[in-house]
């Protein structure tokens, strides 16, 4: 679905919108001619009616853990117990509190997040689109081994090796300290290991998708590769970046067990490894600061996936539809 | 190409009178172009070349410092082929590719093969460096102040924020000066030789480094150490441990007993005992005869093994079945409002992940969690804590994250089976379960057992829910190792590994390449077979 947004494709030709446009002011007047007789109740009910009432247990399901933890984050008394009374108090107290205890450094944390997660997903966006214009638009001995190659090698996921990064990171923290254990860029470095990959092959799909004769013709005009590249074909994808970059982004801000390998210092934290040791020490104590730093977490996140929801629904059936 | 667009038009008619001058004024203007975007892009390449190649040559020296050949040398090949792409002409797709690789080799394809060197070896706490380092530390260990020997008078200096004793020989008055791993070295004073001497506040803001400092008398460390407690009289103290470069052997001074270097990267005496810390050693496939021959890792390993199967089989059970069911309630046209039910239906999905678990983790508590509490009045059911329901538990928090994914995916793929199909089946007299389960069904199968197959592999390793929600508990009393009865595989590798004092590499390397061979046998096997499936549609 993430396909139709290509600026190329997307925009239906104006005939057929046209038409299309007919075809719906048609329907409408024929309703209106012949106002369909109201359903009764038991046939609504047979047809329609009951999918509400599985929405709505649904909708309870879903946003009930939702509105628990915004309920928790507002009650002054802090604990599980008191969360449980539900909406029952408004105190903004415990947003205030997470930024007062200088061990559990909540602010950090949170910066902390945001740059290692915007910095990992704009690498993995460059190192996955110049990968996918190399595979995309040139012809080379070994691209389709290294197409295949690259999928093989995602089959042993990062997240196993972290023995072994860890080990490498203490290795390279002797010779560069900045680059090596505890180092937030060392970290990104590490993420943008996994760059390549699915990634490049979504990407890949969609680079395809712009017609060649756009860059001869830029070619022709005089233009070398690397302004094709950045001037006109990132453009023209810009819809699959979004997308790759918000899920690396997602999965960056996601990862516990290689951010908590690598990083130590707790100023040098992220929220998913901060937060974690919080709640481990003081569940009972502290929970309303929890709930707290989870909603202030949450929303980023969440607002992004809404926000471009649609791109994404499209990126995760991409791969089903081929 | 923005240049002809420029052209005032009185010239630019004058010119276009002449086809030739017209060609070659466009040629120009194309070179002057090219010229321009490649005056950047070199300025550009240069630099980052000029970082990456100085970064490369400290590397190389500190490395060549630390006699590491091998690294050295890799890293002086990896860098002369990444010049060699920049700097020759052609070679465009390496140009495109290199980026991205250099980060694929050493992130992802070293530190697997790395996986798999580690999975050979004994690396773990006890063992984590070489053998010279080891002999140092034990007889550092293992120091004993030796009885009535001579007071050194002392002073406290630093140098590099590094700390030395500046120490006066009892009997002759001179003065030599000596570190961790400074052997005493004579000096006429200290400031000459370019210590900065302590002063008292100094000695007391600093005392726990200055307690641990052993500086050996001289290049033989049999000889001893001294060692000051208070920051102006040092005492000789001596290693309860001889060792012998000779025989290769370390020799408990009080006891006699006689450790030797049998090979297991541990001094070893003759009934068995090791003292550590040892040195890493190649010790073959021992870690993964350990994990299935030990009793104690064993019976965990197999436990732990099961259960990961379970409960990735059943995450993806649970959350298609309810995910396709949702989806094929909400494919309806004829119901209104459908667009904000699935807003509200995928905010799980959008939620992070580890903070889902946390909170659930939090509403399953035993004594104060809402679950208990509120909706079942006050009960004391121990969620958490019991093996079983601590499954279950864990079945229904991943429903809850879950679902939203194969609601979406099975809604994609409704949509595009073309209604006419469902139409043909219905005037063939077909119900409408029928037309579910014989047409759209296994259309549907079709594009989504791919994904189901990749939920399955992303399930046998989903870390985050097993170790924030149970954090693998409740812990199974009879092993020998840190597990628990949720506990999958990945998170029993990362318990082996990072949790609790005794950390072992080498078996969670063992277990890493343990679960790399099931999930990529699995999926080959379920990918062979869905390919039948596509065939037979």
């Amino acid at each position: 679905m993430a396909l139709n947004s290509n600026p190329l494709t997307s925009q239906p030709a104006p005939a057929l919108a046209e038409a299309l446009a007919d075809d719906r002011r048609g329907a409408a007047a024929a309703e209106k001619a012949a106002p369909a007789p109201r359903r009764p109740f038991g046939r609504w009910f047979r047809e329609t009616g009951w999918r509400h009432i599985i929405g709505i247990v649904m909708l309870l399901f879903c946003a009930f853990p939702l509105a628990y933890v915004l309920s928790a984050s507002l009650n002054p008394g802090g604990t599980l117990l008191t969360a449980n009374s539900l909406f029952s108090t408004f105190d903004l107290g415990a947003y205030f509190r997470l930024f007062e205890n200088p061990s559990q450094p909540y602010g950090a944390w949170f910066v902390n997040t945001l740059v290692i997660g915007l910095a990992t997903a704009f690498g993995t966006v460059l190192l996955g689109a110049l990968a996918a214009y190399a595979f995309s638009r040139m012809r080379f001995t070994g691209r389709r081994f290294g197409l295949l190659t690259l999928l093989l090698v995602q089959m042993f996921p990062q997240l196993l090796a972290f023995v072994a990064i860890f080990l490498l990171m203490s290795a390279i923290a002797d010779i560069f300290p900045a680059l090596g254990l505890n180092s937030q860029l060392g970290l990104i470095m590490v993420y943008l290991g996994g760059a390549l990959g699915v990634n490049t092959y979504l990407m890949y799909g969609f680079f395809n998708t712009v017609p060649a004769s756009i860059d001869e013709a830029a070619k022709i005009d005089g233009a070398g590769h690397a302004r094709i590249f950045f001037t006109i074909i990132l453009r023209l994808v810009a819809p699959i970046l979004a997308v790759v970059g918000l899920l690396s982004f997602l999965a960056t801000t996601n990862d516990f067990v290689i951010a908590s390998v690598v990083l130590s210092d707790p100023d040098k934290q992220t929220l998913a490894v901060g937060l974690y040791q919080f709640v481990s020490q003081e569940t009972a104590r502290n929970w309303s600061v929890f709930a707290a730093g989870a909603v202030l977490a949450a929303i980023i996140p969440v607002a992004l996936f809404l926000a471009l929801q649609r791109f994404i629904v499209g990126g995760l059936t991409a791969g089903s539809v081929k | 190409m923005t240049i002809p667009t420029l052209d005032t038009d009185d010239r630019a008619s004058d010119r276009r009178a002449d086809p030739a001058t017209e060609k070659r004024r466009r040629r120009a203007a194309a070179f002057a172009d090219a010229a321009s975007a490649g005056w950047k892009v070199w300025l550009f390449k240069i630099v980052a070349l000029g970082i990456v190649d100085a970064m490369a040559i400290y590397a190389i020296l500190v490395l060549v410092v630390q006699e590491q050949w091998v690294i050295a040398v890799a890293i002086a090949v990896g860098v002369v082929v990444l010049n060699a792409i920049y700097l020759i002409p052609g070679l465009l797709p390496a140009k495109y590719l290199a980026p991205g690789l250099v980060f694929l080799f050493i992130f992802q394809i070293f530190v697997v093969l790395y996986t798999v060197y580690i999975a050979f070896t004994n690396y773990g706490s006890g063992h984590n460096s070489d053998k010279e380092d080891a002999i140092t530390s034990l007889l550092q260990q293992s120091q004993t102040r030796v009885a009535d020997s001579a007071t050194y008078p002392v002073q406290i200096a630093s140098r590099d924020g590094e700390f030395f004793l500046v120490v006066e020989d009892p009997e002759t008055g001179d003065l030599s000066v000596g570190g961790n791993e400074l052997p005493l070295e004579s000096i006429s004073s200290p400031e000459a030789a370019g210590y900065d001497v302590l002063d008292f506040s100094q000695i007391l803001a600093n005392q726990a480094e200055i307690g641990a400092l052993a500086v050996p008398l001289d290049d033989d460390l049999n000889d001893g150490y001294l060692r000051t407690t208070d920051g102006s009289n040092a005492y000789l103290f001596q290693s309860s441990l001889e060792w012998d470069p000779v025989a290769d052997t370390m020799t408990n001074t009080e006891t006699g007993v006689v450790y030797r270097d049998i090979g297991t990267g541990a001094f070893t005496a003759d009934d068995g005992t090791e003292i550590l810390p040892g040195w890493q050693v190649w010790v073959g496939g021992e870690n993964f005869v350990r994990a299935v021959t030990e009793e104690s890792i064993r019976g965990p390993f197999i436990a732990v093994l099961i259960w990961t199967f379970v409960f990735a089989f059943l995450s993806v059970a649970t959350t298609f079945v309810l995910g396709l069911f949702l989806a094929v309630v909400f494919n309806d046209p004829k119901m209104k409002s459908r667009k904000y039910y699935r807003v509200i239906l995928i905010l799980p999905y959008a939620f992070p992940a580890f903070l889902s678990a946390l909170i659930w983790a939090g509403m399953f508590n035993q004594d104060f969690g809402f679950i208990n509490q509120v909706l079942l009045g006050g009960a004391s059911i121990p969620w958490l804590l019991d093996p079983i329901l601590a499954k279950v538990a864990i079945l229904i928090v991943n429903l809850w994250l879950g679902f939203p994914y194969m609601f979406l995916v099975c809604t994609g793929a409704l949509q595009s089976i073309p209604d006419d199909i469902q139409e043909a089946g219905r005037v063939d007299g077909a119900g409408v379960w029928q037309v579910f389960r014989h047409i759209k069904f296994p259309l549907l199968l079709v594009s989504v057992a791919p994904l189901l197959i990749s939920s399955f592999a992303f399930n046998f390793n989903n870390f985050n829910i097993v170790y924030m929600l149970t954090n693998g508990g409740p812990r199974f009393a009879d092993a020998s190792i840190n597990v628990g009865a949720t506990d999958i595989l990945i998170s029993m590798v990362y318990k082996v590994a990072f949790v609790g004092a005794n950390r072992d590499y080498g078996l969670a390397s063992a277990f890493s390449i343990i679960i790399f061979i099931l999930v990529a046998v699995i999926s080959y096997v379920s990918f062979r077979q869905t390919k039948v499936l596509e065939e037979l549609n």
